[in-house]
């Protein structure tokens, strides 16, 4: 079949449409580690573009793991080494500090910045970060990145991006949906598709450069496939009954899909330079959401074919399929961490929805949540955070959980419904 | 309708029948007689044919009057139990009777399966197109053909309640018959 359209889809600037994520932290790590950090020195000419400390400071507050100093109780505000006197520091009790200078030149912010350990009295890192001025956010992101990986041990994620569909109701028609991506933090966000028929299932690419999606825009679900940079989409699927649940292999070769072309919904492979396909499961009952486990040898699956949905594990050199859910009534929609171990999802106990996690070494189950009808969890690309959808007072939000469930803030929208949120990988510089 | 059209094209064709033999050049005065006896007794015979032809317009028009009443009462939306795609003694009730007008028509149809929010997405779109395929699969083996019948499932992204609870979700829980 001959794809069907390729189209240059209009890529709407943000603002007035998007609807800007906020955020509110509802909980913290049990031990957060204290940090000041200082407002970094602005070295350019006219107004700072933006103010990279507050974003650092908000990043690292996010996480859960630090707890940042107020800048009203800072004795002072170093901006070099020379400046840095530790007893301020160690009498507001802080653990680490970091300060840092800005500048610009000919379009280009460069950062320079330096972390000292409080406790013992060293600079533990000294780094720079440089890119276009109009990428000023992405690289404070990437200065949290870095100090949060200096002192955890663990890669940052903040330098990164999510997609979710945000919705506004219509009265008496369809609802208005928009798929939106913005950066980890709810900023600037852009819409990438305005649609008044349902949209579904945003999915990133391994290397963070293409989108997928299942859009009704024909009057039926198909599945798309979109360049970020350029807008340009595909048509991928056009087959009779579902067209949905993309799921891109680690190796960005071959897309996981649901279709129901043969019967009933199944998961497919869709070779993506041939358009190809191949059927992975056939069974009557419904086998859907498809994940793919990071070697990319196996993929996980929702199936009711027990009775209740539960999730399954395919693997594609032998083609069999083994169960891997047993507790809980309903457990759908994995989504596995990047080291393989963890596998989030949606588990429904004594009649309400939360997100559990389950370890696939221990096999211990645990739930994170403790809101109701919580639904889509999307992992960071380290494995800290679990991103997913909730409701409070009948709005569609987004929230987030640590993985050990200590953390938690949510993302509500300034307006309308959103949901569906959908972590980015790891982005190139 | 139907039935009275053909009836009123019986009287018609009778009626010119009986013309023709008036008005056929006749030789005889019994020739005339036998002419016009004849064509009173197809007049005759026209009348009653169409009396008969009356009545039972009458009773199909009837009939199809209660059938048309008892497909508008019973709706054309079916419900559901909670992820269930199976068909209820209430839906199959609604459904016979949206069956019988159907057997009776040439409409093209379209189900469009729907879920309420619990589950998950993908789940949900998946289950609605069971219950659509339900409803379709039950159709056909009451004799309407597979092919004035489309099938489409929204899941949950196209609630008729919008709040949470059971009362908003039974609502939800549904497939939809659409003529085309």
């Amino acid at each position: 079949m001959k794809r069907l359209l390729m189209a240059l889809a209009l890529v709407l600037s943000a603002a007035s449409a998007a609807a800007q994520l906020t955020i509110e932290i509802s909980q913290g790590a049990d031990n957060p580690a204290a940090i000041a950090v200082v407002p970094f020195a602005w070295q350019g000419a006219g107004v700072a573009p933006e103010e990279i400390a507050s974003i650092v400071d908000r990043d690292l507050a996010r996480s859960g793991q630090f707890a940042p100093i107020a800048r009203a109780d800072m004795l002072g505000n170093p901006t070099t080494e020379a400046e840095v006197f530790y007893r301020d520091w160690r009498s507001l009790s802080a653990e680490y500090l970091l300060i840092g200078r800005v500048s610009a030149d000919t379009g280009l912010l460069r950062i320079d910045y330096e972390l000292f350990d409080v406790v013992r009295q060293t600079k533990v890192l000294t780094n720079s970060e440089s890119g276009p001025i109009s990428d000023a956010r992405m690289l404070a992101h990437r200065v949290a990145d870095a100090v949060y990986e200096k002192l955890t041990g663990v890669p940052g994620a903040f330098a990164t991006k999510l997609l979710y569909i945000s919705v506004n109701r219509v009265p008496g028609a369809n609802d208005h949906s928009r798929l939106t991506m913005s950066d980890s933090d709810g900023a600037r966000s852009v819409v990438l598709l305005d649609t008044h028929e349902p949209l579904l299932t945003p999915t990133w690419s391994p290397d963070g450069k293409n989108i997928a999606y299942v859009s009704f825009e024909t009057g039926r679900p198909a599945i798309y496939r979109q360049e970020i940079a350029t807008g340009r989409r595909e048509q991928l699927t056009n087959f009779p009954g579902l067209n949905s649940s993309p799921a891109w292999s680690p190796d960005g070769k071959t897309m996981a899909m649901v279709l129901s072309k043969d019967g009933n919904a199944d998961i497919y492979l869709m070779d993506l330079a041939t358009q190809k396909l191949t059927q992975l499961t056939r069974h009557y009952a419904i086998d859907t959401e498809p994940a793919w486990m990071p070697d990319g040898r196996s993929l996980l699956f929702t199936s009711d074919r027990g009775g209740k949905p539960q999730i399954y594990r395919y693997d594609l050199s032998s083609g069999k399929t083994d169960r891997v859910t047993y507790e809980g009534t309903y457990n759908a929609r994995a989504r596995v961490s990047q080291d393989g171990r963890s596998v989030v999802m949606v588990h429904q106990t004594a009649g309400r929805f939360h997100i559990a996690v389950l370890d696939l070494v221990t096999n211990r189950l645990q739930i994170l949540t403790s809101t109701d009808l919580d639904e889509s969890p999307s992992i960071a690309p380290n494995g800290s955070m679990v991103l997913y959808a909730t409701k409070d007072q009948n709005r569609s939000i987004l929230a987030a959980v640590a993985v050990d469930g200590e953390a938690k803030f949510m993302l509500p929208a300034s307006k309308g419904d959103v949901r569906e949120p959908a972590w980015s990988p790891y982005l190139p510089r | 309708m139907k039935h009275l059209t053909i009836a009123s094209k019986a009287v018609a064709l009778l009626f010119s029948a009986a013309l023709l033999v008036a008005c056929s050049g006749s030789d005889t005065k019994e020739e005339d007689e036998a002419a016009a006896a004849a064509a009173a007794a197809a007049a005759a015979s026209a009348s009653a044919a169409q009396a008969a032809q009356a009545a039972q317009g009458a009773a199909v028009s009837a009939e199809m009057a209660a059938i048309e009443e008892a497909a508008a009462s019973a709706g054309t939306v079916f419900y559901f139990e909670y992820d269930s795609a199976n068909l209820t003694p209430e839906a199959l009730d609604a459904l016979n009777a949206n069956i019988a007008l159907l057997q009776r028509n040439t409409t093209n149809i379209r189900l469009e399966g729907h879920t309420d929010e619990r589950g998950t997405r993908e789940y949900n779109l998946a289950l609605g197109e069971g219950r659509a395929n339900s409803v379709r699969d039950y159709m056909v083996a009451s004799g309407i053909s597979g092919s004035r019948i489309e099938t489409i499932s929204f899941g949950e992204e196209r609630p008729i309640a919008y709040g949470t609870g059971e009362a908003n979700w039974s609502e939800n829980r549904r497939v939809e018959l659409k003529s085309q």
